[in-house]
């Protein structure tokens, strides 16, 4: 038996107790968060610092000769005959042109001209080549173009690359390295902002330079539309007849359980499901956006529903009972007052559904979607139908990236999450915002 | 509602749209994921010269690949399936089941497969029977099998450095693991003996002993890895003990980081590998759906081009990126150019 103390201004050993486990329960929870947010901290550091990178890129100024012997033997300019010169021809003129510069800068090197040449990027031959053939009156000129550099050397200028790695390292070599700081020095080399990583193709194992993310983040774009044109319609329509019309019984029960089951299925299921009926049985073409975007609207329309259903049962039934009381019809009720009410929560919820969308993976590599992609998808064309070309996606670009052997993908792995991230924080930024702004309580 | 016609008729639209689609314009291909990085840079290089759109290239592993290139004849299937082994023959008759049945195979060239370590490790020269004696589940000792009790590669063989064994091998769904277990494991098996032993143990039944030869032991020093290359090198640079098998594209775009071992006193390079003098090497292909061509633009330009000197070629893009360039390329070239199909069909 403890004692009972007659003063409130003393505590007992009881309240001490509760006190004090009151006090434990708070630093658990601190503690958690406190781990969590060092996860993310952790996370994100080594993710910025690894991905930060892509999004700088080394460029030299190269002053090209463009001979009309080698591009253009019939001298008639016609782009169609140029074309017959393939980038295998430009490749010399790009080296020539780097030797010349290194000669005329008084950059004096023990390194082979073919080494020499190994500094520009692979990538710069076709964009010079592209270049000409757009404007065949440069032919005969020289022409002065600002192209990437190759990997090894952009990771030089970003710090990835060391002399110390440079000298095991088979693709590069400290002399290359040298030429290139003094090439910078002198400003025919400059690292600045690269537009091209969000903006340009994939590109080869052998080009991580000029990688990026456009095609991935066209198709990403295209798939959430699919799933928002399909899936907010289907699965409000589905949550309202559910909500509001739908008679009580086993059948309803069912359907239900059935929602809330579907929910939970892995994303791999519905990729298999997605080979099987859109492409074996329904003949969509594989690896198109258009597929990518029904496999998920399938995965998206659980989450959707559930937290549709949540939106309209939290709208209150008086505010039914006040339409009906005045004459409306069932469907003026949900149409005119249940359904607006509950916007806020329906969009939060189809928010966060595209959200989950936009990071899925899984059902996409069964669909052909995990590939590489250099052309960039349009919307509509004759033969593909809408959304219809081949394309990938931003989480599918990060997947195959990591899979390359070149360390310079790695770097742009990283930098692929970061613009994943940032999207994704921007959406449910928005979700947030959205359900502050519009949402009413009672 | 607005809302609602819009979404009637974004409905229609979409499934409209979805059944007038015709023929495609691209190359579709799919399969091994070593063949991906060389079908890749010859994609690259073909959209960039050609009128044709660049050819899509999926990975996901030689029989993946293959098991798509079987499912039929039609747009909505692939046109090229890569692989890192010869097709099967089970293959071939799934393929004549749903109507793929005229296949062209076109070998691209030779891949080597390469051990390389921590760079700032020990250096190694294996021969296969290290490599048997070090990974297999059971030894043969003293005339019955003995769980393998080797757990350093000095006892494995006194050349060796002192350094516990941690074998990082790929996984069994790659192409890669069947060369290792065939060239390294069984090669090895018989070199040291071991096949005469194991078949004087269990009465001369072959199957078995060589299935024996190639069992990987199971207690935790050598890891299967399903993953790719990458996995294997994040894995030696955290445990710096660790010896991977890589692939020798691989191991040439991340030397800075590994060393290799030599095999039977070669190092691996592509002119050791085209010699044939480097043992563990296995050739790479791929298959062209006949019906296809014709069919699909650029399909049959595409597969020239692949198999083109300036291309596959000894001073190609590929070579350059580590295949090993096949001696015999211009009877590749023709068979491409005649559509000589595969036999056994």
């Amino acid at each position: 038996m403890s004692k009972v103390t007659p003063s409130l201004l003393v505590r007992d050993d009881r309240t001490k107790r509760r006190n004090a486990a009151e006090r434990r329960f708070r630093f658990y929870g601190l503690g958690a968060i406190g781990i969590a947010a060092l996860a993310l901290v952790v996370l994100l550091t080594t993710v910025v610092s690894s991905g930060v990178g892509a999004f700088r890129q080394t460029y030299v100024t190269l002053e090209i000769a463009l001979p009309e012997d080698k591009l253009d033997k019939t001298g008639t300019r016609d782009p169609d005959l140029m074309a017959r010169v393939t980038t295998f021809g430009y490749a010399p003129l790009l080296r020539a042109a780097l030797i010349r510069q290194l000669a005329e800068l008084g950059i004096t090197t023990d390194l082979s001209d073919k080494h020499i040449g190994e500094m520009i990027s692979k990538e710069a031959v076709a964009t010079v080549r592209n270049h000409v053939l757009a404007n065949p009156e440069l032919v005969g000129t020289t022409l002065t173009i600002d192209v990437l550099t190759e990997g090894r050397v952009d990771g030089y200028f970003k710090g990835r690359v060391t002399m110390e790695s440079a000298a095991l390292d088979g693709n590069t070599s400290p002399e290359a390295l040298e030429i290139a700081q003094r090439l910078a020095d002198l400003g025919v080399i400059k690292t600045r902002f690269n537009w091209r990583f969000l903006t340009a193709p994939d590109a080869s194992d052998q080009r991580p330079e000029a990688a990026g993310l456009g095609v991935a983040i066209l198709g990403s774009l295209y798939m959430m539309l699919v799933v928002l044109v399909l899936a907010l319609p289907l699965g409000v329509a589905a949550s309202i007849y559910l909500e509001e019309f739908a008679p009580k019984n086993r059948l309803s029960d069912f359907i239900e359980v059935n929602i809330s089951n579907l929910a939970a299925v892995p994303s791999i299921v519905f990729g298999i499901l997605g080979l099987a009926i859109f492409i074996n049985f329904g003949g969509l073409r594989q690896s198109s956006p258009l597929v990518g975007g029904l496999v998920l609207t399938l995965m998206t329309l659980p989450t959707i529903i559930i937290s549709t259903r949540a939106a309209l049962k939290s709208v209150p039934p008086s505010i039914r009972d006040a339409a009906l009381g005045v004459g409306a019809s069932k469907v003026q009720s949900v149409f005119h007052h249940v359904l607006p009410l509950a916007a806020p929560g329906i969009l939060t919820g189809t928010i966060i559904g595209l959200a989950q969308a936009l990071g899925e993976t899984a059902p996409l590599l069964l669909i052909g979607m995990v590939a590489f992609v250099r052309e960039y998808p349009a919307p509509y064309s004759e033969t593909a139908g809408l959304f219809g070309e081949a394309a990938t996606a931003l989480p599918v670009q990060v997947f195959n990236w990591t899979q390359r052997a070149d360390p310079g993908f790695a770097e742009r792995a990283s930098g692929a999450i970061i613009t994943l991230l940032v999207f994704l924080a921007i959406m449910n930024i928005a979700a947030v915002l959205l359900r502050r702004r519009f949402e009413r309580r009672w | 509602m607005s809302l609602v016609k819009f979404t009637t008729s974004s409905l229609l639209l979409a499934t409209v749209s979805a059944t007038a689609a015709v023929a495609r314009e691209n190359v579709q291909v799919a399969g091994s994921s070593t063949v991906l990085p060389y079908a890749a840079i010859v994609a690259e290089a073909f959209g960039e010269n050609f009128d044709f759109p660049t050819p899509v290239v999926e990975s996901g592993g030689s029989s993946a690949g293959l098991k798509r290139f079987c499912e039929g004849v039609g747009e909505n299937t692939v046109d090229i399936a890569n692989a890192s082994r010869a097709i099967k023959n089970s293959e071939i008759a799934t393929c004549a089941e749903n109507g793929v049945t005229d296949i062209v195979e076109v070998r691209i060239g030779y891949d080597g497969i390469v051990f390389a370590s921590d760079i700032d490790g020990n250096t190694f020269e294996f021969t296969p029977a290290d490599w048997y004696l070090a990974l297999a589940a059971e030894l043969p000792v003293d005339g019955a099998m003995a769980a393998n009790a080797n757990t350093n590669w000095t006892a494995v063989n006194a050349k060796l450095p002192d350094q516990p064994i941690q074998a990082f091998i790929p996984g069994t769904k790659h192409g890669t693991r069947e060369v290792f277990e065939e060239k390294v494991l069984l090669q090895g098996c018989e070199e040291s003996g071991a096949l005469d032993a194991i078949l004087a143990i269990n009465g001369g039944d072959e199957d078995a002993a060589e299935s024996s030869c190639m069992t990987v032991r199971t207690d935790g020093l050598s890891v299967d890895v399903d993953g790719d290359y990458t996995e294997t090198l994040a894995r030696i640079e955290a445990d710096t003990n660790g010896i991977g098998v890589f692939g020798l594209s691989f191991y040439e775009n991340n030397s800075d980081k590994l060393q290799v071992a030599t095999m039977s006193d070669v190092v691996p390079t592509t002119e050791s590998i085209s010699t044939g003098d480097y043992p563990v090497s296995r050739p790479l292909y791929f298959y062209i759906k006949a019906a296809h061509l014709g069919e699909i633009p650029g399909l049959q330009e595409f597969a020239d081009f692949f198999v083109s000197d300036e291309i596959a070629g000894p001073d190609g893009p590929l070579a350059e990126y580590g295949l090993v360039s096949d001696p015999k390329l211009a009877s590749t070239q023709d068979a491409v150019a005649n559509r000589t199909l595969l036999d056994g069909m």
